[in-house]
């Protein structure tokens, strides 16, 4: 308990001391990722600023997923998956030893391809993160966490006459806003997206990016996508992997119109992918 | 060259919807496959029938049990009213039974007149009389079971048109059944006996209480031991236990323990429990180790498949938001495979509760007439009590050795019955 808090007391003051401009928020260096013998990505480098939207866009297999899910240590349940080098949230390390998963992940939310809410009802799915983080009990607490979760996730209004039931009954498009308000909930700082639209229609798609381009106020948003037009809709930045390196970091804007490496810009124009 | 071109042409003429020998050929396959497969059923159906049947033929005589009714006198002064289980009642049901056959006289013609009526009788009066001591000095009536004998008699199974030689009752004794019969004193009530009796010599006394009793207990160990045991272990190694030689070796060994013959068992828990640990033979709880011996591999076997069946994408959202692997496993992929797991328990302990080798070695057929009073007491269990009474040579015991074989099957259907439904019931759909 002690530990825990002292951990989250030197994430707070590295917290303030960016607080000011669009300063680094993580910082990555030199990150490799091994799945057993072979390597899935190569020596990254990357700094991703606070309070932005940054796309991760590359080819099929490119090693997107991997990075994201190197940012909250998701990779730990892999067995055969290793990492090296060092990723800095808020300037603590969080491949140190010190640093427990489980509190990583409470401050760095992550939202998947597929929607997948808990089978229980909409109320826990979101409850769920805050009761076992012990930040709220049931109750008036839980009650506001819920709504605020939800009403960030613009799906308040849908939802709130029928909090007890399923959330496997909601649409696809109301699932993933829901996964997006069950990360939400435990708070965090970072919200990891895998592809988050890939199983949505159009308008289901707009709706959730509608919501991305809002919640980067207060929350730092990495998202991986396949579509260009959403990662010029949503992102500030975008990097561009290929075969396991990242060829390009750079504004959105320049990334699509004026990119510097060749194979960025074969793989906007659609010359592979 | 032309002759080939004409040829194909003429083959052209054909419209396509025109089956060719080849096609027809395939379908008539098709049909003699599907009339394989229906001759399969049937056959299996039939011998499944024929099987059925001729236990419940069997066993229907043991559906009823004759019963008759005596008025007995208690003399004053033949039962002390302080100690009324003292009392000598063989002498006083004796002497009613000689009050209705006054002409029987000589020891011999007496003796095969007790052989007509159940030994039972006198643990009937015995009862009554300790119910309600005012009996005492009173007159009134006992009904109590026939012997075999008598039973077979009244149900027909014993042909009295045989000659004397050929039958197990004599001449005499029919005259005296039908004396018996002819004033109102036979009945054939629903034999309760057999359900709620502990095992006999007799077999019209026999019941299965203690071997049901005794297999509740054996089961109940067997469920409390095998079910946390099986869960642990199928969680551990399905979601903690790195994937290396060992893991794979011990998953390996666990499928082989399923195929292992269950006497096997029986002999080490021979070895292990009765003579190394010293536990009583007999004893459900030795039982009930054993069985979950057997039981082990299906539920964990079982376990395994309802936890992989439970898809990623749940666990990845209960660690995504921050929960350890240990809730991670207890309050999500647990919960969502428990129809799962109770299905393979149910089915695990229906297997247990069939299985007769290991309970025969560590004496689980022991000849015990009364139903234990905890798992520590020697017993019999359902297949082993099957296995005693189809060894023994009364009449009566044929039909209930059938009857018994019906309450297990019984059992056995329903036990499956609820893990089809449960199965049904709970399965999700992902
Ligand atoms: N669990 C795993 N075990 C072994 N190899 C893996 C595993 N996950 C990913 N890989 C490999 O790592 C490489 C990068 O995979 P990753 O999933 O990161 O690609 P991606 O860029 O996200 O692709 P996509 O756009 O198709 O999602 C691929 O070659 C893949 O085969
Ligand atoms: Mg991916």
């Amino acid at each position: 308990m002690n530990k825990t808090a002292e951990e989250a007391g030197t994430l707070a003051k590295a917290a303030a001391s960016v607080q000011a401009g669009h300063e680094s928020k993580i910082a990555a260096t030199n990150v490799s990722v091994f799945y057993g013998e072979k390597q899935a990505l190569f020596d990254v480098s990357i700094d991703i600023p606070a309070r932005q939207v940054m796309a991760f866009i590359g080819p099929s297999g490119c090693g997107k997923s991997t990075f994201l899910r190197c940012i909250n240590r998701m990779n730990d349940t892999i067995d055969i998956c290793r990492v090296t080098g060092t990723i800095e949230i808020d300037g603590a390390d969080i491949y140190d030893p010190k640093i427990d998963p489980v509190l990583l992940r409470a401050r760095v939310g992550m939202v998947f391809q597929k929607p997948n809410p808990f089978p229980k009802s909409i109320y826990d799915n979101i409850a769920y993160g805050p009761r076992i983080h012990g930040v709220a009990k049931n109750g008036s607490a839980m009650d506001e966490i819920v709504e605020t979760s939800l009403s960030r996730a613009g799906l308040w209004k849908e939802v709130k006459d029928r909090l007890n039931e399923p959330g496997t009954g909601l649409s696809g498009g109301q699932q993933q806003r829901l996964c997006i308000a069950r990360a939400i909930a435990v708070n965090p700082d970072v919200i990891l997206m895998d592809e988050p639209c890939s199983a949505l229609d159009p308008i289901a798609t707009a709706k959730v990016e509608e919501l991305i381009d809002e919640l980067r106020q207060h929350y730092t948003i990495v998202i991986v996508t396949h579509s260009m037009q959403q990662a010029a809709r949503v992102s500030q930045k975008a990097a561009f992997f290929h075969l396991g390196n990242l060829i390009e970091v750079d504004e959105t804007e320049k990334v699509f119109t004026n990119p510097t490496d060749k194979r960025t810009q074969d793989y906007i124009t659609g010359r592979f992918g | 060259m032309s002759d080939t071109t004409s040829q194909s042409g003429k083959a052209k003429v054909r419209a396509w919807y025109e089956p060719d020998a080849k096609l027809s050929r395939r379908h008539s396959a098709d049909k003699r496959l599907r009339a394989y497969g229906i001759a399969a059923i049937i056959f299996a159906l039939s011998m499944l029938a024929t099987l059925v049947g001729t236990i419940a033929i069997t066993a229907a005589p043991a559906v009823t049990q004759t019963m008759v009714t005596l008025e007995v006198e208690v003399p004053e002064g033949a039962v002390d009213p302080s100690d009324p289980r003292g009392g000598s009642y063989q002498r006083i049901l004796n002497d009613s039974i000689m009050r209705i056959f006054p002409e029987v006289d000589t020891p011999r013609e007496k003796r095969e007149l007790r052989k007509l009526f159940s030994n039972g009788g006198q643990y009937a009066l015995r009862d009554k009389v300790v119910d309600d001591p005012s009996l005492i000095g009173r007159t009134f009536d006992v009904t109590f079971p026939l012997a075999d004998i008598g039973d077979q008699l009244h149900k027909g199974v014993i042909d009295r048109n045989l000659p004397p030689d050929y039958r197990r009752v004599s001449d005499m004794q029919i005259g005296w059944y039908d004396r018996l019969v002819e004033q109102g004193r036979i009945s054939a009530p629903l034999n309760w006996g057999m359900i709620f009796n502990a095992d006999s010599r007799f077999p019209e006394l026999a019941g299965l209480w203690g071997a049901l009793v005794g297999s509740f207990y054996a089961l109940l160990i067997c469920f409390f031991v095998s079910f946390p045991v099986g869960i642990s272990a199928a969680v551990y190694l399905e979601e903690f236990a790195p994937k290396n030689r060992l893991t794979d070796l011990i998953e390996v060994n666990i499928n082989n323990l399923a195929a292992v013959p269950s006497i096997v068992f029986g002999l080490l828990g021979l070895a292990v429990f009765l003579n190394f640990f010293g536990m009583p033979r007999s004893a459900p709880i030795v039982g009930g180790l054993v069985l979950s011996l057997m039981t082990l591999p299906t539920i964990i076997i079982a376990t395994r498949a309802a936890l992989k069946a439970v898809p990623p994408s749940i666990r990845e959202a209960a660690i995504g938001v921050g929960a350890s692997r240990m809730q991670t496993v207890g309050h999500h992929v647990l919960p969502l495979a428990m129809p799962g797991i109770m299905t393979g328990t149910i089915i695990g302990l229906a297997q247990a509760l069939g299985e007769t080798a290991p309970l025969l070695l560590i004496g689980m057929n022991a000849f015990i007439t009364a139903a234990p009073d905890s798992m520590f007491n020697p017993s019999t269990a359902l297949p082993t009590q099957i296995y005693i009474w189809a060894d023994s040579p009364e009449r009566g015991f044929t039909s209930r050795t059938s009857a018994a074989i019906i309450v297990l099957l019984g059992f056995l259907v329903c036990m499956n019955a609820i893990a089809i439904y449960m199965r049904k019931r709970f399965e999700r759909r992902w």
